[in-house]
Order: C-alpha cells, then sequence, then structure tokens
C-alpha cells in the first residue's frame, strides 16, 4: 500500500464513515479493515460515529419488527368485506374446492 | 394427515383472520400509508387467489402470503424512487451532506461533527425516546434512501437483491447506504439536542 494512500484514509472521516457502514454489513477487505482500524485509533470524532452508527441500526429495527400482538390492526369493517369478497371469488372459480 | 402437511395447505377461507392484521402490520411500517397500505393487503390476496394453484407447499401459507406481498411492498419503492419531485429531494438531501466533510481533505466540518448525546444509551426507556425522535427522522429521507436502508438494515435482503429491484448498481448502493446513515445520525443528534436541552 502506497503512503499516499494511506495517508488518504487516515485523514479522511468522509472515507472512514462510508467504511464503517460497510463493516456493519460485512462487507470489508483485509486493507479497508486496516485502513479503518488506523482511522478509529487516532479520531475520536469517528469513534463517536460509529457507536451511534450501531444504536440507530439497532433502534430502526425496534422500530420495524413489531411483535404481532402490538403491531397495526385492519378495521374490521375492511377485515370483513375482504374475507366475503375472498370467498365470492372462490365460489366463482369451483375448481379450486 | 401429517401435521406437517396441514400447515403447508391453503386455506383463502381463514386467510383474513390469520394473516391479514400480520400482512397489514408489515405493510404501513415499510410505506407509511394506512389506505395504501390496506389495498396492498387485498391486492396480496387476491393475487394469491389466482396463483393458488401453483402453491407447492414448500413454504408456509403464510410465508408464501408474505413473500407476495413484499413484493408489491417493492413496486411501490419503485414508483415512489421515480418521479422528478422525488429526484429533487434527493438532490437536495444530497446538497445538505457536502456540508458535512471539508471538501479538501474530508474532515469533519466543525458544525455538523458527532457529539456525544449525553444519554445512557443502555436505559430502554431513553431508547424508547430516542426511537421516537428517529421515526420522524427516517420520515424526511428521500423515498429511494428509505427503501435502500430498510431493505437492507430491516429485512436483511440481499445487496444483490435490493440492486436488481431497485435498479442500483453497487457502487451506488453503497453510496445510498453511507448517505441514508450520515443523514439519520445528524437528524437524531440535532432534534435530540434541541429536545432534550
Amino acid at each position: 500500500m502506497s503512503m499516499n494512500k494511506l495517508k488518504g484514509i487516515i485523514y479522511n472521516c468522509r472515507q472512514a464513515t462510508f467504511l464503517i457502514e460497510k463493516k456493519q454489513l460485512g462487507s470489508l477487505t483485509l486493507r479497508e479493515k486496516l485502513e479503518l482500524r488506523i482511522h478509529l485509533t487516532g479520531c475520536s470524532v469517528c469513534r463517536v460515529f460509529q457507536r451511534q452508527s450501531i444504536l440507530i441500526n439497532r433502534l430502526v429495527r425496534g422500530l420495524f419488527h413489531i411483535p404481532p400482538a402490538a403491531g397495526a390492526k385492519l378495521d374490521p369493517t375492511f377485515s370483513n368485506k375482504l374475507q366475503a369478497r375472498i370467498d365470492e371469488e372462490l365460489k366463482k372459480n369451483k375448481d379450486f374446492l | 394427515m401429517q401435521p406437517s402437511q396441514i400447515s403447508n395447505r391453503v386455506d383463502p377461507h381463514g386467510w383474513v383472520k390469520n394473516y391479514a392484521d400480520i400482512l397489514y402490520s408489515y405493510a404501513v411500517t415499510r410505506i407509511s400509508d394506512e389506505e395504501q397500505a390496506r389495498d396492498l393487503v387485498q391486492e396480496t390476496f387476491l393475487a394469491a387467489l389466482e396463483r393458488v394453484d401453483k402453491f407447492e407447499g414448500r413454504s408456509s401459507e403464510g410465508t408464501w402470503l408474505m413473500a407476495i406481498l413484499k413484493n408489491k411492498v417493492i413496486d411501490v419503492y419503485r414508483r415512489n424512487a421515480a418521479g422528478l419531485r422525488k429526484r429533487t429531494e434527493t438532490l437536495k438531501a444530497e446538497e445538505e451532506q457536502q456540508d458535512f466533510f471539508d471538501h479538501l481533505d474530508g474532515h469533519w466540518n466543525a458544525a455538523y461533527r458527532p457529539g456525544e448525546l449525553g444519554v445512557d444509551q443502555q436505559d430502554p426507556l431513553v431508547q424508547k425516546e430516542l426511537g421516537r425522535v428517529l421515526q420522524a427522522c427516517l420520515g424526511k429521507l428521500p423515498a429511494l434512501w428509505l427503501s435502500v436502508f430498510t431493505m437492507k438494515h430491516v429485512d436483511d435482503d440481499p445487496s444483490e437483491i435490493i440492486c436488481r429491484e431497485l435498479k442500483l448498481t453497487p457502487s451506488n448502493f453503497w453510496v445510498i447506504i453511507h448517505r441514508a446513515k450520515l443523514n439519520l445520525r445528524a437528524c437524531l443528534q440535532k432534534n435530540w439536542l434541541h429536545e432534550y436541552e
């Protein structure tokens, strides 16, 4: 690795935050891992970024993975109409039954 | 009949009772439009009815219905990402981010530097509040960024699939993953400190 390239990442927070995102999705090459480790050793701001980035991933999962009992419910009137419509379609298609 | 066969049968008479709420809850968290989410649930059942003879019982009925719904949600993602207004929205978000880092050396610019939130991130109550602020931030993301972010981070879809479905190159994909996070984190910090200081 050339000294210039290495220097580029050691001091480049934009690139380091890009690698932090890649890392969490498991896609860093060995070289990128090394570059990122060197950057983080010397950059406390990007260490804060990394911690918060991981927290955000966890929080977002929590927002979307709602247990069925606590999830949104359809309006019962809509549900009943929907089942009636399905039953109607089934009657039309006798092959199915 | 063996129990395994029972679970792999299709019974449309029980669909609404057994799956409608689960499907609706999935749809509404992903597209944030109750009416559209409801329509997608209906379309899912009707599409499933048409294909019911092709159901081979390799997965459970519920998994099969969910897969049909998921494809419909992705269609919505694709439609939302198109359109001139949406592209303008993305451009604007990209522009805002140009100030995050120094153009020459890539250092954080002082005004955008990540700082501590000043709370115990492990505390469940704090996490709940942070989640609320984050939810609002998700709502402000450009549509395409939000789709890519949730497909990857919430649904664990393989990157190749996301690229194919949303017509992205791998490098586009990584740029969006990065930008979405920069944006969310900045929004979280700004609004958190604004509300709680």
